[in-house]
């Protein structure tokens, strides 16, 4: 009877410890969450919401070929974008990991992380500064007589995702460099002392053991790409409209948000999907 | 010990406690005029957190005006659903959509003699907007044009008179598309001969396709910011949709920046001010809507920071300088109200069709 008691008094406290957390998903998580899954199963009739269930939004989303290619554009741009992040991301953290000097590694991993310093959106008006038709790198090329017409380079998907590719590879370069750093150096002499060469050992054990590294960034860079409407409208020119876009759209004049409430259940899917695809790399406690 | 630590701890915590209690029921009971100058809460467009455009009510009044700046109708009106009854006290909106805030009844009425209603010109009163049963909800404070504003240095100006010529191959690639799809149907459809008045289901398939061909024209569809910096920077040397509000602020220094309204016309934008029905200030949100209205207060609105546009007020042309009357075409208004039409006013049906046909073109 003692031991019940002490057991009840610890689990108490265990809730007692818990309950805020708990508390607070509920409200500011599960609750909203919740609310906006009923709106997104009701109507925006005639400038009005009108409170009955029915899948219309969603039956509109994949019947509406300009919404659906919201989703569709949007998992282009963040495919093409994370893998280009982790392709110049993987090599930037293997050198501040392996080729910088100990004592000179904080310093680089400064310089990496100094574009998070600036606004987003300053950096995003910044790029259009840099890739538009009088911008830096048109300037430059028209000055040494390589082009002499500009380069369409702002106002289009190359100039989102060069946008988004920046911001992104300081991202992926740290989770890279923080796996890295903690690899042993006696995996790479096993590979060596089994006969296998540089580029043996980084395929088969350096990269294999650097995936949770990669596997976080991608999916932060997914996450935060997907859900992302700053860069896409300041350096898209509005092209195309990828889904974060959509959703501003259905609340700007109409307020329809019904419809932006199905969207954004849609993008709330999508990235729960990309989160069950790199679970398996994404556990806190590895075996 | 432990005993007596915690002894003093809780008294010197009660202590505390009871100077808070005090000091807060102090407070309380003190009247809040020795306090604080009055308050008054303004939903508004960007153009009204200018300084130089509230500092002198401020003053005028011993209040504080606090702004909240919005974008979109839709957002504003979810703003004030999201709000207690009362917190705002003034709303600026959209000419054309003063009805939609008339139907959710958050506007109160005004007397007509509070308003200079006889100095507004006689165009952008708007009665059939502004008032319902005869009574008077807003009043209208600004306006201005989309039309087309573009770089007289690197495109004819006299194409610029012909609508039609933003279609040619001529300047392809060199035009920014204002992003807004009430006023740039009525544009199109002013291009087809269509009145935006009379605009309905039916005309969407051939403005949907002009539309598409505007589109393959076009370098970016764009808001206003990056309209703006697009035609300022050279990325693009037209804007359509744009206006005086899009190039008169700039002239000073981008003086090559021009605007013009085209032989077939163009679609004409106002705003309104009107006071919060369930504000519990008024007097105060009346008399800030009258000095908005007044001459000088529409000589600064006119000229506010965000951007420029014409008063309703005709009167405050006394207050304007030379520079800022030719800036905002202050001369040639009697031709411009004549030549263009007020934004469409759709029903929220064909508002819903009007925006499917905008996002398909934005996505084609």
């Amino acid at each position: 009877m003692p031991a019940f008691s002490l057991e009840d008094a610890e689990r108490r406290k265990a809730w007692g410890f818990v309950a805020p957390a708990l508390l607070w998903t509920v409200a500011f998580f599960v609750a909203p969450f919740l609310f906006m899954v009923a709106m997104s199963l009701w109507a925006q009739q005639g400038g009005s919401i009108v409170r009955v269930w029915n899948l219309g939004n969603y039956i509109a989303f994949f019947e509406k070929d300009a919404l659906f290619r919201g989703l569709t554009n949007s998992l282009e741009i963040t495919a093409i974008v994370t893998v280009l992040s982790i392709l110049l991301a993987y090599p930037l953290a293997w050198i501040i990991a392996e080729r910088v000097p100990k004592k000179y590694q904080r310093t680089a991993l400064i310089l990496a992380i100094l574009p998070f310093w600036t606004s987003y959106v300053v950096r995003s008006y910044s790029w259009l500064l840099v890739l538009s038709r009088n911008g830096v790198i048109n300037q430059t090329l028209i000055s040494t007589g390589l082009i002499n017409e500009p380069l369409e380079l702002a106002s289009n998907r190359t100039a989102t995702v060069i946008g988004f590719v920046h911001f992104f590879v300081m991202l992926l370069t740290l989770t890279i460099y923080a796996n890295l750093v903690q690899l042993s150096p006696n995996y790479r002499r096993a590979a060596a002392d089994l006969g296998a060469n540089a580029l043996q050992t980084f395929w088969h054990v350096i990269l294999p053991l650097t995936m949770p590294g990669i596997m976080t960034g991608a999916f932060l860079t997914f996450v935060l790409c997907i859900g992302d409407y700053v860069t896409p409208q300041i350096l898209g020119g509005n092209n195309e409209l990828v889904l974060p876009q959509i959703i501003m759209l259905q609340l700007g004049r109409r307020a329809d948000f019904p419809m932006a409430a199905a969207l954004s259940i849609v993008l709330m899917l999508t990235v729960t999907a990309a989160y069950i695809a790199c679970a398996r790399w994404l556990k806190i406690e590895r075996t | 010990m432990n005993d007596i630590n915690e002894g003093v701890t809780a008294r010197r915590f009660l202590a505390s406690t009871a100077t808070l209690v005090l000091a807060a029921a102090t407070i309380a009971v003190t009247p809040a005029s020795l306090f604080a100058q009055d308050e008054l809460n303004a939903l508004v467009w960007c153009d009204h957190t200018d300084p130089a455009l509230i500092e002198p009510f401020e003053k005028a009044n011993n209040v504080k005006v606090n702004l909240k700046e919005y974008e979109g109708t839709g957002a504003g009106l979810s703003i004030i659903d999201q709000s207690r009854p009362g917190d705002w006290d003034v709303l600026v909106i959209d000419g054309v959509d003063v009805q939609r805030a008339v139907d959710k009844d958050i506007l109160a009425e005004m007397p007509a003699d509070a308003l200079p209603n006889a100095d507004i010109f006689p165009e952008v009163r708007m009665e059939a907007n502004n008032s319902r049963d005869g009574k008077i909800y807003a009043v209208t404070e600004k306006f201005g044009y989309n039309t087309v504003s573009y770089d007289k240095t690197k495109v004819d100006p006299a194409d610029m008179k012909d609508m039609s010529k933003l279609w040619s191959d001529k300047y392809k690639g060199r035009i920014a598309v204002y992003d807004y799809y009430l006023p740039m149907i009525g544009l199109t459809g002013i291009d087809l001969g269509k009145a935006t008045a009379d605009l309905t289901d039916a005309d969407l398939p051939a403005i949907k396709d002009k539309l598409f061909a505007l589109k393959a024209n076009a370098k970016q569809v764009s808001d206003v910011v990056s309209s703006q910096t697009a035609l300022a920077t050279g990325e693009v040397d037209i804007v359509f949709g744009g206006g005086e509000w899009l190039t008169a602020g700039l002239v000073k220094d981008k003086p090559n920046l021009d605007w013009v309204i085209p032989e077939q016309g163009a679609v004409r934008w106002a705003q309104s001010i009107g006071v919060m029905k369930d504000s519990t200030k008024k007097e105060l949100a009346l008399k800030f809507v009258q000095y908005i209205v007044s001459p000088e207060g529409q000589a600064r609105l006119a000229t506010s920071s965000c951007y420029w546009a014409m008063p309703a007020n005709a009167k405050a042309g006394d207050h304007l300088t030379a520079e800022q009357k030719t800036a905002l075409r202050w001369d040639e208004q009697a031709d411009y109200l004549k030549r263009t039409q007020l934004y469409p006013i759709p029903s929220a049906e064909l508002d819903a069709k009007m925006q499917d046909a905008w996002t398909e073109m934005l996505q084609n």
